[in-house]
């Protein structure tokens, strides 16, 4: 039986520009970093209370995975900013807020009380967009 | 509540901008009364927002940064001793009884551990890659990886 998840896929445009974002931003742990050959780099990361939770951050090159339109449809969808890959959670919104917008992480939509909870959204380099809630008290 | 008309965001700044004080001058003898002006905050009201808002007072923080900036170095393969002073602790006997009670090993036993993972990466990454992943980049198909490096 499926017991739990332990990787997730969030498509990128640029894995070092990505590496910045999620890294030095967004304060997330380098997990695994290797080289797989010339342009290609197997690259994941993780929340800092979730080792064992491994976002792999994939580039969208032609290749098995993409045809070279595919590819080019994948980064444009990106870009635009079609993908929310998820929703990641804070002990405090308001100082994370305001730490990662000191950082020059871009709010798409400030905090804010909803029906369902205190919630915040904002965006990485490449354009997916992230939930941000705050944990129950 | 929302946007930027919340109740107390210049506390929240503060906080914040202490916070980001320690992320950068962890290295360097710092203690809670320069933290505290910094923020300009009494040192007891700034150790209580720190809490409330982070679950760690601002000296647990700091002891936090300093430890994880210490793995980065251990990763590196930089020497203990030199690990130790460039993070701001100021006896090998401290960072070492800090960094096992937070991370649950020495920080010898931890380089060498990251230094074992780091030669197996380098020899066959596929061991830590997904092999739907692997086979669906086309990876499975070149097995001699240290050509890479």
């Amino acid at each position: 039986m499926i017991t739990r998840l332990n990787h997730v896929s969030i498509f990128v445009l640029n894995q070092d520009s990505a590496y910045d974002f999620y890294v030095n931003k967004l304060g997330f742990k380098v997990h695994t970093d290797a080289p797989m050959g010339p342009g290609m780099r197997w690259l994941t990361v993780c929340p800092p209370e979730q080792p064992e939770l491994e976002l792999s951050l994939m580039s969208i090159d032609a290749g098995m995975m993409f045809t070279k339109e595919s590819a080019e449809a994948m980064r444009k969808l990106v870009s635009a900013g079609t993908f929310g890959f998820g929703v990641f959670e804070c002990n405090d919104l308001l100082a994370t807020y305001e730490e990662l917008k000191a950082k020059g992480v871009e709010f798409t939509k400030p905090p804010k009380q909803e029906f369902y909870g205190f919630e915040a959204l904002f965006k990485d380099d490449s354009g997916n967009w992230f939930s941000l809630g705050q944990k129950a008290k | 509540m929302h946007g930027e008309n919340y109740p107390k965001v210049y506390l929240y700044r503060r906080i914040v901008k202490a916070k980001l004080f320690i992320d950068e001058n962890f290295a360097g003898d710092i203690d809670l009364d320069h933290i505290a002006d910094e923020a300009f905050f009494s040192k007891f009201h700034f150790i209580r927002l720190f809490k409330n808002t982070y679950a760690k007072t601002p000296h647990q923080y700091l002891t936090v940064v300093r430890i994880e900036r210490s793995k980065l170095l251990l990763k590196d393969n930089k020497p203990i001793a030199e690990i130790c002073y460039a993070v701001g602790f100021d006896s090998i006997s401290s960072f070492t009884g800090l960094f096992k009670r937070l991370t649950g090993q020495t920080p010898s036993a931890y380089q060498q551990l990251q230094k074992k993972i780091r030669e197996e990466i380098k020899t066959t990454p596929l061991k830590h890659i997904p092999n739907c992943f692997a086979e669906m980049k086309g990876w499975t198909q070149n097995s001699n990886f240290e050509e890479v490096h």
